[in-house]
């Protein structure tokens, strides 16, 4: 792993292995000294083209409990909105020496661009852009689903296990959601089945090459006892006519969408609820589904933190340029690597 | 420095070889009777002498972006392309809705020298869409204005289509429309598909383009106008000009060399190269507009040749502007994906690169036949060449072509404007503009 651009990157075993890395730094996390030293003395830089003080702060947090100096660089706003200026500042980054650059852009592409250009030599996380990925938002997902999902409801190990057998019903906007394009790869990489549930204004032309089925129905596919429902955000303004006029009215959409006491009932008993935040109560998430004991969305949050460290770690300090590590050994080293300096930190 | 040539042993829009002298800017014998007396010998053995080829939709850029191209830098890379003329599109700053400025366009064409430039008029006051320039003016104007256009734009209303269509009757002028539906792609950002959905970027589709061509014929029927479209790009748009045609209506459609060859698929790597307006396609669109070219629903292949500077390229995909540049690739895109699949000869060639864009926009002394009496705007042509595209060693002034890095066929090496050398032996051939008048 170079770059984290795309969750449609990752193989199963790359994938895996961010998930097993990332179990071992949320072991780390429960410690009185959360701090490790593996990154001291490496430069991270948020480098945030759109607001999104959560992801940032997940982030910077991750960074931090790595002993990475981080350099929080805010573009919105500023005369900063077009594209030399993206180029400028990776020249700028680079002149500062960031060994790697987490990037939020309201471009899709814009990751790619920066990590292609040749502007920079450090390695890109994608830290959502656009429309089109958040491949880290994808990791935390699959990891709070194997949590809950795999290893006996988390009394196993989970270590070196995928998603097979999975199903995820994931409900919403689809088409402007990178969070839905990064699981519907990643889930399908580790195993998962995905229903994609909207309505079919929200669903891209084109979707049908997806690795994922498409439901108009959500009644329909809780019906069938999908093992977690992973919510998307709705913004209210997309049934405007200005918006784009995809739904008459935020009532209309939470009848047929929403997920509200009654429909949370029908699920399984197993079965896990999502989002990624930030949430519309009442909207697309009742505060009954919200607030259940299913709802999972504050763990999501927290393992933001630990799969963020994982990325961070496997992107700067497992190695040089790497690609997919041979079954075994990838995870044997990270593995060793966290160890050691679990060590230092108790020695 | 001598007008005089003889072109020996090429070959004639493909045909058997002979020889063609040139003298005082006009073809004066043709075979046994082309003697080589007084002239410069030009070995055109294995070569394709071809008419001079005419552009229909080239962007000068000048007045207001001589920082991507100007008029003197778009001509010469017209002529290093093999081209004897081109129309330049109304997207100027000032826009071409004046008689003023395309005059003024016309005057640095004429006094560049490279090729007869043929201003473009703006359909709309300032390509606002909501009234009529003044079209006759433009007509009536030195640069004979016969092609109207607001490329870059759509002319969406219906009603000010219609009035446009009607009102170039009085004068033999044509409308040349972009056919984009504004609010099908509203922030549109590439051809809407497979490719869109996975990439994230908002979707121009395919039913934007084709359902105001459909409109257009319609109405060009309705008023018995003559209608020409701007680089149409989708198997929809080839159906419904083939059954406008078979209807009987006076349309005309132009194809771009980067339609032929390149796919939406391109874009995965987000290079802002790929990023056109109308955007790349799919597979089955580019064999659909090879099959219309191939079996003359469309009738020429245009560049939309549309330079732009590095800023404007070098940096993410939804800031980067629309456009590829193309005059000097044409020529090798048109061999490669129409001549060396036997899809058209090379009197194909010469009909949609010269013979029809010429008739299109009415320009008199171009695309005409190599005879004896006819004016010597030619295009010899090695189409054994093979080259790979170098856009910094281009004569256009911007780089970005995305063709850049490719291996093409076939090469110019010279050109004739009149007569007069302004490519020979590959290379451009500079000279003071006074020359040139
Ligand atoms: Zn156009």
């Amino acid at each position: 792993m170079r770059h984290l651009l795309s969750a449609g990157d990752l193989t199963r075993d790359e994938a895996v292995l961010v998930l097993d890395t990332a179990a071992q730094m949320a072991a780390t996390q429960g410690r009185e000294i959360k701090k490790l030293p593996t990154l001291r003395g490496r430069t991270v830089v948020n480098l945030f083209f759109e607001d999104s003080t959560r992801t940032r702060i997940s982030f910077e947090t991750a960074a931090k409990r790595l002993s990475a100096d981080v350099i929080n660089f805010s573009a919105k706003g500023s005369s900063v909105s077009k594209g030399e200026s993206l180029k400028d500042t990776a020249l700028t980054l680079q002149a500062m020496g960031a060994d790697a650059v987490v990037v939020r852009h309201p471009a899709s592409g814009a990751p790619h661009t920066l990590a292609h250009a040749g502007w920079t030599h450090g390695a890109v996380v994608n830290a959502g852009d656009g429309t089109h990925q958040h491949p880290t938002q994808a990791l935390l997902d699959a990891f709070t689903l194997r949590r809950h999902l795999v290893g006996d409801g988390g009394r196993a190990d989970a270590t070196g296990r995928d998603l097979a057998g999975a199903h995820v019903a994931i409900v919403g906007d689809v088409l402007h959601s990178r969070v839905a394009r990064s699981n519907v790869q990643l889930l399908h990489t580790l195993g998962a089945r995905v229903t994609l549930v909207a309505p079919p204004t929200l669903v891209p032309v084109g979707a049908h090459a997806w690795t994922a089925d498409v439901s108009y129905d959500l009644d329909e596919t809780l019906a069938t006892g999908p093992d977690a429902v992973m919510m998307l955000r709705v913004q209210r303004e997309r049934m405007s006519s200005a918006g784009g006029g995809f739904f008459p009215s935020p009532l209309e959409y939470t009848r047929a969408y929403g997920l509200d006491g009654r429909r949370l009932a029908v699920l399984p008993d197993h079965a896990v609820v999502m989002h990624p935040g930030p949430m519309n109560r009442g909207l697309e998430i009742s505060a009954d589904a919200a607030d259940s004991p299913r709802a999972v969305i504050v763990e999501q949050v927290a393992n933001g933190v630990a799969v963020r460290m994982a990325v961070l770690y496997l992107l700067l300090a497992a190695g040089e340029p790497r690609t997919a590590p041979a079954a075994g050994s990838g995870r044997d080293e990270a593995r060793t690597g966290v160890r050691t300096d679990e060590t230092r930190v108790h020695a | 420095m001598s007008t005089t040539y003889l072109l020996r042993g090429v070959a004639p829009q493909g045909g058997d070889r002979t020889d063609v002298r040139v003298e005082d800017g006009v073809v004066v014998a043709v075979g046994a009777d082309a003697s080589a007396d007084g002239a410069t010998v030009v070995d055109g053995d294995g070569l394709v002498l071809l008419p001079g080829l005419v552009d229909l939709h080239t962007h000068l850029r000048e007045p207001g972006r001589e920082d991507a191209e100007t008029v003197a830098s778009g001509t010469r890379a017209a002529a290093a392309g093999g081209f004897t003329a081109v129309h330049a599109m109304a997207n100027t700053s000032p826009t071409q809705d004046t008689a003023g400025v395309v005059e003024q366009v016309w005057r640095l064409g004429r006094d560049a020298g490279w090729v007869d430039v043929r201003p473009v008029g703006a359909v709309t006051v300032g390509l606002a869409g909501e009234r009529l320039a003044e079209l006759q003016a433009m007509a009536r104007s030195a640069a004979a204005v016969r092609v109207f256009s607001d490329d870059g734009k759509c002319v969406h209303d219906p009603v000010l289509m219609r009035r446009a269509l009607e009102y170039v009757k009085a004068f033999d002028g044509v409308i040349a429309q972009h056919a984009q539906e504004p609010r099908l792609t509203e922030g549109a950002q590439m051809h809407e598909g497979v490719v869109s959905a996975e990439l994230g970027l908002a979707g121009w589709p395919a039913v934007a383009e084709e359902a105001i061509i459909a409109r257009d014929v319609l109405l060009a029927e309705h008023v018995g106008s003559r209608l020409h479209v701007c680089h149409l790009s989708t198997a929809g748009s080839v159906e419904i000009i083939r059954w406008a045609k078979a209807r009987g209506i006076a349309v005309t459609a132009e194809v771009t060399p980067h339609h032929l060859l390149l796919t939406d698929d391109l874009v995965r790597g987000y290079d802002p190269r790929y990023k056109v307006n109308p955007p790349l396609r799919t597979a089955e669109d580019v064999e659909a507009v090879r099959a219309g070219l191939e079996d003359g629903t469309i009738d020429v292949v245009a560049t939309d040749h549309a330079p732009h500077t590095r800023e404007d390229k070098d940096c993410e995909w939804a800031a980067a502007a629309f456009g590829m540049t193309g005059l000097e690739t044409a020529l090798p895109v048109v061999q490669a994906t129409m001549v060396d699949t036997g899809r058209l000869t090379w009197a194909d060639v010469a009909r949609v690169l010269s013979a029809t864009p010429a008739r299109i926009g009415r320009v008199p002394g171009q695309g005409r036949p190599i005879a004896v009496g006819e004016p010597a705007n030619l295009t010899l042509v090695d189409p054994a060449a093979r080259r790979t595209v170098v856009p910094e060693r281009q004569a256009t002034a911007s780089v970005n072509s995305p063709f850049a890095g490719t291996e093409l066929p076939g090469a110019v090496v010279a050109t004739f404007l009149r007569g007069r050398a302004t490519v020979l032996d590959g290379a451009l051939v500079d000279a003071p503009a006074g020359v040139r008048a």
